[in-house]
């Protein structure tokens, strides 16, 4: 399973006027796997991810996402990618099933498909009684989680997820893994940016960027050996500490 | 389609759950109407004036009649004296004071001429025409009815305003309304509606799914061109059954220029859409860039003749103005599209030229 390369990124690069962003990275990432991309703010992650979602088109380099060139073939693309960007992004004056026959709307699933895609991921979520709920006023733990829930609803091949635990409680994030663990079980690839040391330990391989350029990429018990570290915290502060980019 | 369907849907579930949205929507057409309607009327209706009658002869009499029978006038006081006349009209609030002189009837009989004072309160000079025109013409009237052939050679002009026989503030100001309320109320809608997926993170959601960018414009605009038919609707049935506004011309063809100032307003709302980032500043932009030039330089409120020239050539670009003037020929005066079709045109080239920059636009800044 581990040599299926579902994201290639070649020499990947975007500037902004005299300051590059990300400054030709390039990384494959496997399918089924959960990758996370870390970094400190500013590092350029973000906007690598927009250029991987076909948010923001490259100043030079290429990617290939699922078989698909990402800047070639971008509606075949986005059939195959989920997303979930870092501010909480569903409809708040919409009812928790009304967001989800939105998403799977323009997804273009078919209504018997929601309907049970829905009753699924709502038991799940144990959201069944709260479904004609407005998502306004829902507590942020289950904003989140039901917001990763619509970013995988359509099944796609890989889902970005932009630091999707930002803001949320310790008990609500570990659900939140689950949640993970539960999609890359079912083969969907992970690609996840986060600020939390202990959720890279729970990713399969991870990268570090800093100043727009990947500095490592390993599983976490290999960087820590390689750094000589203890935890994950050692080896980003380690890696870190020579940037120049202060957070943004 | 299907996707279209569930977009489409899910903003008119944004519209009618937001009462401020709704209250802008349908509150603010049929406000505008009743204000424009009722309040900002120039028409005179019982106006109050005062007579002094040194005559007290049939004729006199007959005239004093005359004035208190027409709607316009409603005499309130029979002064004794030409010096009560200043306090009346500080005291009462009287628009005129008509002086009859000492043997009116007489004078004219031996003279051919006779002279009636009309005192008009010159502070507001525009009532102050207006009713002196009235009271004029009431005069006049009854003259001819009197003496139907003058002894002398004379010239008489017979004024009457077609389309507008009573001068109605409102035969102006509904069109005026229409496109005011149709501009102000797409424009601000879309460039809203827009800019709240923005500043929401949904826009990006959206643009990473198989829903094309254009999906995205056009799902946006159709339930807001929904939205502002039925306004147009309301305003039209508010004109006809409240302010008594005949429709003269042909409703198809009101429509679809209407239609087209619609679309008009979505490309702009469309704009501003695009070089806002929030809400706020999309509201500001639209009411700010559009309530003005709209209500200057369309024509209800200020005759463009009147303006500078540079102001006149301005005009030009605004395309309610167009509208406005189509929608009068149509409405009031009852034209068919043969009398309005270059105007029709000018409107069309400005939907078209704004719907393709904007659409453009929005393209651009998803690359």
């Amino acid at each position: 399973m581990k040599n299926e390369v579902v994201i290639k990124t070649e020499q990947l690069t975007k500037r902004f006027g005299d300051f590059i962003a990300t400054n030709a990275i390039s990384f494959e990432v496997y399918a089924g796997e959960i990758f996370g991309f870390l970094g400190a703010n500013g590092a350029g992650k973000t906007t690598a991810m927009r250029m991987l979602c076909g948010l923001s088109v490259p100043s030079s380099g290429a990617a290939t996402i699922a078989g698909c060139d990402v800047y070639k073939e971008p509606e075949r693309l986005k059939k195959s990618i989920g997303y979930m960007s870092q501010k909480f992004s569903l409809y708040e004056d919409l009812t928790v099933s009304e967001n989800l026959e939105f998403f799977g709307g323009i997804y273009g699933m078919s209504r018997n498909q929601i309907k049970a895609k829905a009753d699924r991921v709502l038991k799940q979520l144990g959201l069944d009684v709260d479904k004609d709920k407005l998502v306004g006023s829902l507590p942020l733990g289950w904003k989140q989680k039901l917001a990763f829930s619509v970013a995988v609803f359509h099944d796609p091949k890989i889902v970005f997820l932009d630091e999707p635990t930002g803001g949320v409680d310790p008990i609500t994030r570990r659900q939140f893994w689950d949640l993970i663990y539960e999609a890359a079980g079912r083969g969907i690839t992970v690609f996840v940016t986060t600020h939390y040391m202990d959720e890279a330990e729970y990713c399969n391989r991870i990268s570090m960027m800093v100043d727009g350029v990947i500095k490592a990429l390993d599983t976490p018990d290999n960087l820590k050996r390689q750094f000589n570290a203890s935890s994950m915290d050692e080896v980003f502060f380690e890696l870190a500490r020579g940037a120049k980019r202060s957070a943004d | 389609m299907k996707q279209f369907l569930s977009f489409v849907r899910k903003e008119f579930y944004h519209v009618f759950r937001d009462r401020k949205t709704m209250l802008l929507l349908f509150g603010m057409p049929i406000a505008q109407i009743l204000l424009f309607g009722f309040a900002l009327t120039n028409e005179i209706k019982n106006t109050k004036i005062v007579v002094c009658d040194y005559a007290h002869d049939p004729m006199s009499e007959q005239v004093i009649a005359k004035l208190e029978a027409s709607k316009s006038f409603d005499v309130v006081k029979q002064l004794m004296s030409a010096t009560e006349i200043e306090a009346a009209f500080k005291a009462d609030n009287i628009k005129l004071a008509i002086v009859f002189p000492n043997q009116l009837y007489q004078e004219l009989n031996h003279n051919n001429k006779a002279t009636i004072q009309i005192i008009a309160d010159g502070s507001d000079p525009n009532t102050a025409t207006t009713v002196t025109n009235y009271a004029t013409s009431i005069i006049q009237s009854y003259m001819r009815d009197k003496f139907p052939q003058p002894d002398l050679l004379q010239i008489n002009t017979e004024v009457r305003m077609i389309y507008n026989p009573e001068l109605k503030g409102t035969t102006n100001f509904v069109p005026g309304v229409m496109a005011l309320v149709l501009m102000l109320i797409s424009v601000l809608m879309t460039s809203v509606s827009i800019v709240k997926e923005k500043e929401s993170g949904t826009m990006e959601v959206l643009l990473v799914s198989p829903f094309s960018a254009l999906m995205v414009v056009i799902s946006k605009a159709v339930p807001y061109l929904v939205l502002s038919f039925v306004n147009l609707i309301v305003i039209l049935l508010l004109s006809v059954f409240l302010l008594d506004l005949p429709i003269n011309g042909s409703l198809p063809l009101i429509v679809f220029e209407s239609l087209l100032l619609i679309i008009t307003a979505l490309s702009l709302g469309l704009m501003i859409s695009n070089i806002t980032n929030s809400q706020q500043e999309a509201m500001i932009v639209s009411l700010m860039g559009m309530l003005l030039p709209v209500m200057i330089f369309t024509g209800f409120m200020f005759p463009i003749e009147n303006m500078p020239k540079p102001l006149q050539v301005i005009s030009n670009i605004v395309p309610s103005k167009w509208y406005y003037t189509i929608i009068k020929a149509v409405m009031i005066k009852g034209v068919g599209f043969a009398s309005v079709w270059k105007e029709t045109l000018v409107l069309l080239g400005m939907t078209l030229f704004l719907l393709v920059i904007s659409i453009k636009k929005f393209k651009t800044r998803l690359g």
